[in-house]
């Protein structure tokens, strides 16, 4: 007998030979579909320490040069040039070593939904956001987000998205809790998150 | 109305003001008590020590007592909490569902004293009077079991002469758990610790609640510091009423345990 | 004939893995309550807590509503947790995973030395896992030559330390800043030894620490917060990033699963995605959340291994009342609340899972009787139910456990014990009037014993340690009541 067999047989002897009828999940929580509030997504993006900027597309320049000017950053293959001033040296990810996005100042990346409930970006390895590494080895993330990629709550969030592709769920930079139960920012990942906001 | 007392094996033995009080009360505010003679102990004791089995004639004993009553009352959220989440799983787990469905039904019928005034006979001002400075504890049972909600708030309030102070981390157990208090003496006299230093930062000269256990618990560990806080039943609280002059009558209305 | 046999559900074989304590929990947690410093540790971090949590769950309009989505949901997974495995594993299968069935502690810890050795890596790193912990996983690789390097800020601390882990979710929470800032500076190669005690600056060092580990192992072990039946993806919720770095730098990712972590859809997850972070560490949501579905080419691992572990999950599911345990998602919350735990610590629970939820699930992983003073570790004061994400009713699994253990005393001796003697008189007592009436007249005598109870016997001289005794009335009630 294998384990398998094992553990499958041991699971439906302790739920008896009578099967059980299916629990009915009542689901009278909010569903998808709430109005989605811009400044309900910048006051939470805020209160856990990123930084927001709000601007047009052609502007998300500017803020890429005011945040990294100078600066070697690493940008997915597939993110809009127009988005990147000339004052910052580009790394493609083309498969780039790993040591070499380690050595990055900072990235940039577009995202597929931000969620304005819990203040949330979520990057799905789309061609603008890139393999997961890009957005987790440099200090200095900026993520520019369309505004109609926000979603009022969680719910709206999943509809939105996919099991087949990676999912990174974002909610402020790197932090912890751990020490004495106090949030503290700043520990492996991108210890700076900006989150440009452009009109659709 | 007619009431029947469930009157706690605790609060007959131990702490029978609170129940002389809780019949007081209730003759005041023009009801008839009646009590149940038969009646002895709810069986919580045995069923949260892990004896569901030799409960189960307790369960069986008080729902053969309580039965004929339309309306009963205890001045114990605890152990109502038993009758009304307890007894029917005991009768259910010793394959006895006919004495389950019996339990349910006593339990829809039995109140926690704060909720039988407030929900059922609809009153908040029962027209006490007690001076006294005092806070409330809400037990754990009272508050998480049966959920009696500010119920014993709202009472108190309305006591003339009454100086209401809020209990600070008032939610918190104050460690007695029943055997807890015995098998884990140690934690549960940790708990009681903290409890009696907010009591104290209150600076009440009672501490009142609906259960007699937790106030036993409660009483038990202000007594030995001698501090003179005095612990004191909800019933007795709302039961005194203004001295009329006649020494018998502000002996009694003192409000104070025997 | 023996199939019927070995297919019976089973409790997680004693002497490996952390699920039983050297010492009854009264006895532990004497030492804890005599340790002021981590009493002051506990009250501070668990009073934090729940102060954050309560104001992002007031947040919440549909808290109930989500809590009982949660309950439900869990509810249906148990009752089909056979079919949602299988499904589970071709999931998994068809997005490029291989999904190893694991019976127990000692069948897990030999798959996962395998698929390591296999690598040929000496060293794994590893993300903050109860799994792994409850299996003893880092010491079944140390035996077998491997390194395990915890990555959770906590977790680290606590192996610097040479400590055990006393909270689900903050490992270290009985440790303080000046306590980690010492065992930095004792344990972490390379330290400034200009380092301070701000938590901030204790953050950047253990990013520092742990940088070069990230880069260069390649093989990593993680656990699992959910797993979706229908689509094969798993999902870990974690804050500094080290999860992250786990779960895509490697070139192999091992993750060892509860077999009770399942959801059946995708849109489950909604549910539970609201309900952790805020009834966890107080956030509107974690920092980071990962999910992936087997493998993806040319991003993260390209070698993905799903271990299921059993280990007395079976047993539990078992039991009608107490099966509700596995519904637990590991948020702590009940711990946060508890009045006993924040007074006693973490390790006083013996097992990888203290507090409340640990009071309910580590009896009943082991059988009752290798943690029978676990069930009574609580005042059944029902914080825990009142906190619980997915309101499982802890005090009455307590109770129910409480039974067993008399039971299992029961059958296990001869001669039953003094408590139970003692119940069973009580119990006979109360049921005759005439016999009930007469003890209340003892208990009168009882007047003599005198405040402080002396001569007492234990269990009852424990009363005595902190409170008087009450005095008898001259009257009960009844005597009054025939009186008048």
């Amino acid at each position: 007998m294998t384990s398998r067999e094992l553990i499958l047989g041991r699971l439906r002897a302790a739920l008896g030979a009578t099967p059980t009828t299916p629990e009915a999940v009542a689901r009278s929580y909010r569903p998808a579909g709430g109005a989605v509030d811009l400044d309900v997504l910048v006051h939470r993006l805020t209160d856990y320490r990123a930084t927001v900027h709000r601007c047009s597309d052609g502007e998300v320049a500017q803020v890429v040069d005011a945040v990294l000017g100078g600066r070697r950053v690493v940008v997915p293959p597939g993110l809009p040039r127009r988005w990147l001033p000339d004052s910052v040296e580009v790394l493609t990810d083309d498969n780039l070593p790993t040591a070499e996005i380690a050595a990055a100042d900072g990235v940039v990346t577009a995202a597929a939904v931000a969620v304005a409930e819990t203040g949330t970006v979520i990057l799905d390895a789309g061609v603008d956001q890139g393999r997961r590494l890009v957005t987790l080895l440099p200090d200095v993330h900026i993520c520019v987000l369309r505004t109609d990629q926000v979603v009022a709550g969680v719910p709206d969030a999943l509809a939105r998205l996919g099991p087949d592709r990676p999912l990174t769920w974002i909610s402020g930079p790197s932090a912890t809790s751990d020490i004495e139960l106090n949030r503290v920012e700043g520990v492996h990942g991108p210890r700076h998150l900006h989150v440009v906001i452009v009109p659709a | 109305m007619r009431i029947a007392l469930f009157v706690t094996c605790l609060a007959d033995t131990m702490f029978p003001e609170a129940a002389k009080a809780t019949v007081r009360l209730l003759e005041r505010l023009g009801h008839e008590v009646v009590f149940p003679q038969d009646q002895t102990c709810c069986g919580q004791m045995h069923i949260n020590t892990g004896y569901p089995d030799d409960a189960l004639r307790l369960v069986r004993r008080h729902v053969r007592a309580f039965a004929p009553y339309d309306v009963v009352v205890a001045p114990s959220g605890s152990c109502v909490g038993s009758v009304r989440h307890q007894h029917a799983m005991v009768a259910r787990g010793a394959g006895d569902e006919r004495l389950a469905s019996r339990a349910e039904e006593v339990a829809r019928r039995t109140y926690e004293l704060s909720e039988l005034l407030v929900d059922v006979l609809g009153v908040t001002d029962v027209g006490a009077f007690y001076t006294h400075r005092v806070t409330y504890q809400p037990t754990c049972h009272s508050l998480r079991m049966i959920r009696v909600g500010d119920k014993p708030l709202r009472l108190l309030r309305q006591v003339r002469g009454l100086d209401l102070v809020e209990l600070p981390q008032a939610e918190q157990c104050c460690g007695f758990g029943g055997t807890f208090a015995v098998k884990n003496a140690d934690t549960s006299t940790a708990m009681l610790a903290d409890k009696m230093r907010h009591v104290l930062s209150t600076r009440a000269d009672v501490c009142t609640a609906g259960d007699a256990s937790c106030l036993m618990h409660i009483g038990g560990g202000l007594s030995r510091l001698r501090v003179g806080v005095r612990t004191v039943h909800l019933a007795e609280i709302l039961a005194s009423t203004e001295p009329t002059g006649d020494p018998a009558e502000r002996a009694r209305t003192g409000g104070v345990t025997a | 004939m023996s199939e019927i046999f070995l297919g019976m559900p089973a409790t997680a074989p004693r002497g490996v893995g952390n699920l039983r304590g050297d010492e009854p929990f009264p006895v532990a947690a004497r030492r804890s309550l005599a340790d002021a410093q981590l009493r002051r540790n506990l009250g501070h971090a668990t009073a934090t807590i729940r102060a954050k949590s309560a104001a992002v769950i007031d947040e919440v309009p549909d808290w109930q509503e989500l809590r009982e989505a949660g309950r439900a949901i869990k509810t249906d997974v148990m009752a089909r947790l056979p079919e949602l495995l299988a499904q589970l594993e071709v999931a998994v299968t068809a997005a490029g995973g291989t999904v190893h069935w694991a019976a127990d502690a000692v069948e897990a810890n030999r798959i996962v030395t395998d698929l390591v050795r296999a690598t040929g890596s000496d060293r794994v790193m590893k993300v903050k896992s109860m799994a792994t912990q409850e299996i003893g996983l880092n010491e079944a690789l140390e035996a077998a030559g491997i390194e395990a390097v915890e990555t959770d800020l906590a977790e680290l601390i606590v192996q610097l330390g040479r400590d055990k882990p006393s909270h689900i979710l903050v490992p270290a929470i009985h440790r303080n800043r000046a306590e980690i800032r010492e065992i930095f500076l004792r344990e972490m190669p390379g330290v400034d030894p200009a380092l301070t005690d701000e938590p901030a600056i204790l953050a950047a060092a253990a990013r520092r620490h742990l940088r070069r580990t990230f880069l260069s192992t390649r093989v990593a072990v993680s656990g699992a917060n959910f797993a979706v039946a229908e689509t094969g993806t798993l999902a870990v919720v974690e804050s500094e990033g080290n999860g992250r770095m786990c779960l895509t730098l490697p070139d192999t990712l091992i993750t060892v699963m509860g077999i009770e972590k399942l959801v059946p859809t995708w849109a489950d997850l909604e549910v539970f995605l609201q309900l952790l972070p805020r009834a966890s560490t107080g956030e509107r949501m974690n920092p980071y959340t990962s999910m992936w579905t087997g493998v993806t080419p040319g991003d993260g691992p390209q070698e993905f291994h799903l271990v299921l572990l059993d280990n007395g999950r079976s047993a539990v599911l078992a039991d009608e009342v107490g099966r509700q345990a596995l519904h637990c998602i590991r948020c702590s919350a009940c711990l946060n609340v508890c009045p006993v735990y924040e007074r006693t610590g973490g390790h006083a629970y013996g097992s990888v899972y203290p507090g409340p939820i640990g009071a309910v699930l580590s009896p009943q992983l082991t059988g009752v009787e290798d943690n029978a003073s676990l069930p009574y570790a609580s005042s059944l004061c029902g914080a825990c139910f009142d906190a619980c994400p997915v309101m499982i009713d802890i005090p009455s699994i307590l109770v129910h456990l409480r039974a067993q253990h008399t039971a299992a005393y029961r059958s296990d001796h001869r001669l039953p014990s003094a408590e139970a003697v003692t119940m069973a008189a009580a119990a006979y007592t109360m049921d005759h009037r005439p016999l009930y009436e007469a003890a209340q007249r003892a208990a009168r005598a009882s007047r003599f014993v005198g405040r402080r109870g002396g001569g007492l016997p234990p269990p009852l001289s424990g009363w005595t340690i902190g409170r008087d005794l009450p005095q008898p009335p001259p009257q009960t009630f009844r005597e009054w009541w025939a009186q008048r």
